[in-house]
């Protein structure tokens, strides 16, 4: 079954490289540009993953990373940032997210972790 | 009518029940009942005299409800006169008041001359009112003896019968204690029972008259006003300037006749007592005179006065129960009439017993003895008292014989009273002001007083035939202006009130004079500080600023010599272990201590004089020059430390303060560090992001498309464009906020706007953007940095050229225009894009910052520009701010200055 995954990030450069790499591995794609656009997807589409931004327009990823466990299926959460800083990781990775990746990223080692993640969301059922 | 003797029997029997009263209120069980606020109260009505009793009805008779004022005036102004008995009171404890002369001494300097001026002024305003006790009593004898008509002689005896018993009481219980600030216990109490005992016997006549005698009051108002004399008394028809200089005659009285002083003051057993007094006090004299005008209606009814044969209206009170045969109520009333007279007569000899005592005889007479080897001043001290309540009622009984009997007494309780009013500027004057001085108080005192003796007891002397009778009506020696009832013509008052007017003008204009000229001595003014400030703490109370060599020794002697070894043993004691000291009598006594004794005297032999005893064993050696050399030096070094600790205190202050400025700068300093490092970080990986991505997309799919290859490839130049912007705009920006602006040059802003332009054209076309020029008419030069200038203009344009939709306008502005002491050109950027909310409009030039609705976003971060444009426009001392459009799009304005002393181009611009 094909799995989806949603894009959440408002820099269009980056969200084509993205959709590009995710559709070429044969996972079902689509683009959230905000915060409010995601949380509105979510509990529709039921991702299995969504690759979350965390300097966003109006909610900041954190504060969406928060909302999104509470959803009736909460996806995983890889989250993906321009500045990197320790504290910043540690946050997100209290938050439930599943990873935290540095811009700029490898895509292989990018699309490794998305492998990762979906087989671990298999096995939990 | 009653016999002589058994008359003489119940006066003796009820002066027996009072000495009764006395002994036991001296008696240290009494304690609780004397310091009661009722017996307080109730000894302020010594007040009420035999001059009340049966002359309010005198007055009454004649003059309607002229007796009111008198009455009316203390109740009136009782609040004000709360008040200032309480820092009188407060004061006379703390300085060891004896009296109000010694209150005035104290207060100027303890001068034994002002001590021993309103003395003599107390004297001889008081003793005719004396006088006219001890004939009160002596004449109602008399009269309920059966001699209504009894010869001068009669009377005089009689009176010095009252005199002599008078005096023993006086000398019993107002001389026991050689300290004059212990209470009186016993006295104070039988006071306060012969305020009980006439108020009870005038209420009983009042009521009989109206209820026995008359069918209750409306019947005899009724009977009265059938007679028009009678009716016109109750109808109120005085002279205003006569009853206002009648009430404040008798508040003056009941705050500084003798007497009252001695009850409110020196006998004041709790300043909290104060309170009680003053709303008893005058429902006391409300009460007392509840029935004056009934029983002087009964009086001229009963007696006729119209036809029959004067009958003294004074009598009235008595003569009305005997007319009717009411023996007992009459006795009841000549009773209440003694006791009105008693307690006045006691009182007011034993305050002016102490002030003769202490402020003449004691300074003056005995001077020499205050510093001699007597080992028993104490002794001789209540010896003179006692001496001196004998000679007072003395005169009193000799001013009877040589006045009184001749001239009707009425008005003579006025005269009294208008002499203590003297005393007035100069008390309330020492109460507030501290520039009164003994001098101005000297001149008032005796100027005031000198009035008086002229407008008021001469005329009297000229009545009874001692002085020529033209000096009454033309004046002395035919001078008519020094008519003493009508000086300077003035005839429209009362003689009361005209002699009021004319001393109290005369005092109070010297008194303020004489101090107004030259100020307080250093003894004046330190009085004056404990006086004035006496509710405030520790007011007065720096040592002296002198020196002595006596030895502790020396001053219990001479503490002992008038108080006894034992009791200066005591108070010496005390003052030792109050301070944690060790008494040793070889020890030199410090001017604390001195000082101390002083106040100590003072409660016996009154301030002036202990001054005087304490001078003769504690030289005051004034500081040698060179000492106050020192002490002063001394204090200008403190104050010179204090003054340069305080300046420092305020530098480290205001150091402080800046040091706390500087810190919140670095803060923001570093917090916006932060903020442009994160955000340029973000800004640097972003592009890098796209550029890695699309390589690696580039590198691990050979068989794209050429399509998706060349779309990807440009991707990844653009995003390389970008970087590199990004990279030299923040170059600039360094420089820009680390260089100087270099040498401005006068530039034409109507060809930089040209330029700006030009470079614009193809772009603007291409997006079918519609380019505006508008630009004022002359205007003048710029004085810029043209390059700079030139890329903010750029800067705006590109800006507006992200934003502005397809088909819309861009306007470039230009206008002139005056802002403080300059000339500005405002050049500004205008589109019809969406425009910048109010919220961003600060933010928006600060770096990195972008637009956060995303709606209003571009693709590209606004990044640099509009802080770059910011700092270039800083530089030139102009300002940069973004407004709406005309249409609701964007308006980026700045201005930059007028190159001043540059003629103005006309035509200048495209």
């Amino acid at each position: 079954m094909t799995q989806r995954v949603l894009i959440v990030e408002d820099e269009p450069n980056i969200v084509l490289s993205l959709e590009f790499l995710l559709g070429e591995e044969g996972y079902e794609v689509r683009v959230a540009e905000s915060g409010e656009d995601a949380l509105e997807q979510v509990p529709r589409w039921r991702p299995q993953l969504v690759l979350l931004d965390i300097m966003l327009p109006g909610l900041d990823g954190f504060e969406i990373c928060r909302r999104l466990r509470t959803t009736e299926t909460p996806p995983k959460v890889i989250l993906l940032t321009a500045r990197g800083d320790g504290a910043e990781k540690v946050k997100g990775l209290d938050l439930g997210a599943a990873a935290y990746i540095t811009k700029p990223f490898s895509a292989r080692a990018l699309l490794a972790d998305v492998r990762r993640i979906l087989a671990e969301s298999e096995d939990d059922g | 009518m009653l016999s002589g003797w058994t008359l003489s029997l119940l006066a003796l029997a009820y002066i027996g029940v009072l000495f009764t009263v006395a002994w036991l209120g001296d008696r240290p069980e009494s304690r609780r009942l004397v310091s009661s606020p009722w017996v307080y109260a109730l000894s302020m009505a010594v007040y009420c005299t035999a001059w009340t009793f049966y002359g309010s009805v005198g007055r009454a008779t004649t003059t309607g409800i002229g007796f009111l004022p008198i009455y009316l005036g203390p109740t009136l102004a009782a609040a004000l006169s709360w008040v200032l008995l309480r820092k009188i009171v407060r004061i006379s404890k703390r300085e060891r008041i004896t009296s109000i002369a010694d209150f005035v001494a104290a207060r100027y300097g303890k001068s034994r001359g002002l001590g021993a001026l309103v003395t003599l002024v107390a004297v001889v305003g008081t003793v005719p009112y004396l006088a006219l006790q001890l004939k009160a009593v002596a004449t109602t004898y008399l009269l309920l003896a059966g001699d209504g008509n009894a010869s001068d002689g009669a009377l005089l005896r009689t009176s010095l019968v009252a005199a002599a018993v008078l005096a023993i009481f006086a000398i019993l219980f107002g001389t026991r204690h050689i300290d004059l600030t212990e209470q009186h216990s016993g006295l104070v109490l039988a006071v306060a029972f012969e305020s009980v005992v006439k108020l009870v016997a005038f209420l009983a006549v009042g009521l009989w008259v109206v209820f026995s005698l008359y069918d209750g009051p409306s019947e005899l108002f009724q009977r009265a006003f059938e007679r028009p004399e009678l009716a016109r008394l109750a109808t109120f028809q005085p002279s205003w300037s006569s009853w206002i200089w009648m009430m404040l005659l008798a508040w003056s009285a009941i705050l500084f006749l003798p007497r009252q002083f001695q009850v409110a003051v020196v006998e004041n057993f709790d300043e909290d007592h104060l309170p009680r007094a003053a709303w008893v006090f005058p429902l006391y004299l409300l009460a007392i005179n509840l029935f004056v005008l009934p029983i002087a209606f009964a009086g001229h009814l009963c007696f006729d006065t119209v036809a029959g044969p004067a009958v003294d209206a004074d009598t009235f009170v008595l003569r009305l129960p005997l007319a009717e045969g009411e023996t007992a109520l009459a006795l009841l009333v000549f009773i209440g009439g003694l006791s009105a007279a008693t307690a006045m007569v006691i009182v007011e000899c034993v305050a002016l017993s102490t002030m003769v005592a202490n402020d003449l005889v004691l300074p003056f007479v005995l001077r020499p003895a205050l510093g001699g080897a007597d080992s028993d001043l104490g002794g001789h001290l209540v010896l003179i008292r006692r001496l001196a309540i004998i000679g007072i009622l003395g005169l009193g009984q000799l001013y009877m014989m040589a006045v009184g009997a001749h001239t009707s007494l009425v008005s003579i309780g006025l005269v009294s009273f208008a002499a203590i009013a003297q005393l007035a500027p100069a008390i309330l004057g020492g109460l507030y002001w501290k520039g009164a001085t003994r001098r101005g108080a000297v001149a008032g005192l005796i100027g005031g007083f000198a009035v008086w003796a002229y407008t008021l007891p001469m005329p009297t002397l000229v009545e009874s035939g001692y002085l020529p009778a033209s000096w009454l009506l033309e004046g002395p020696f035919g001078l008519a202006w020094l008519c003493p009832r009508a000086l300077f013509g003035l005839t429209e008052l009362d003689p009361i009130s005209h002699a009021m007017l004319f001393s109290l003008l005369v005092n109070v204009g010297a008194f303020l004079g004489v101090s107004s000229i030259g100020g307080p001595s250093a003894m004046e003014s330190r009085q004056a500080r404990r006086f004035v400030d006496v509710f405030r703490h520790g007011a007065g109370t720096e040592p002296p600023l002198w020196r002595t060599d006596t030895s502790v020794e020396a001053i219990r002697s001479l503490l002992g010599r008038f108080l006894g070894a034992d009791r200066t043993q005591d108070l010496l004691d005390d003052y030792f272990r109050d301070r944690g000291l060790e008494a040793d009598d070889a020890q030199v006594a410090g001017a604390e201590l001195v000082a101390h004794a002083e106040r100590l005297l003072a409660g016996t032999t009154g301030a002036a004089s202990a001054h005087i005893a304490l001078r003769s064993v504690a030289e005051e050696h004034p500081l040698e020059p060179d000492e106050v050399v020192h002490l002063l030096d001394e204090t200008s070094r403190v104050l010179a430390t204090s003054r340069q600790l305080e300046e420092k205190s305020r530098q480290l202050e205001s150091a402080t303060g800046e040091l706390r400025d500087a810190n919140t700068r670095l803060r923001e300093l570093d917090r916006l560090k932060d903020d442009f490092l994160a955000t340029m970080t973000h800004e640097l990986r972003t592009p890098l992001t796209s550029i890695r991505a699309f390589t690696e997309i580039l590198h691990d799919h050979p068989r794209l498309s050429d399509t998706k290859r060349r779309e990807f490839l440009a991707i990844v130049l653009k995003e390389n464009e970008r970087l590199t912007r990004l990279i030299s705009q923040v170059l600039d920006l360094t420089k820009i906020e680390s260089e100087t602006l270099g040498e401005p040059s006068a530039e034409d802003p109507a060809a930089l706007i040209g330029d700006a332009a030009a470079s614009f054209t193809g772009l603007f076309d291409e997006h079918g953007i519609d380019l505006e020029l508008r630009l004022a008419e002359g205007l003048p030069r710029v004085e810029v940095n043209r390059d700079l200038v030139l890329q903010v203009l750029i800067n705006l344009l590109s800006n507006a050229l992200k934003f502005t939709p397809a088909g819309g306008w861009i306007a470039i502005e230009a206008t002139a225009h005056n802002g403080g002491r300059r000339r500005w050109v405002e050049i500004a950027v205008a589109d019809n894009g969406p425009g910048v909310p109010p919220t961003e409009r600060e933010t928006i030039f600060d770096k990195f910052r972008q637009v956060s609705d995303p709606a209003k976003r571009p693709s590209h971060g606004i990044g640099l520009g509009l802080a770059i444009c910011r700092g270039i426009i800083d530089k030139h001392g102009g300002s940069v701010w973004v407004e709406d459009s005309e249409q609701g799009g964007a308006r980026f304005a700045f201005t930059v200055p007028a190159a001043g002393d540059l003629p103005q181009q006309p035509g200048a611009q495209r």
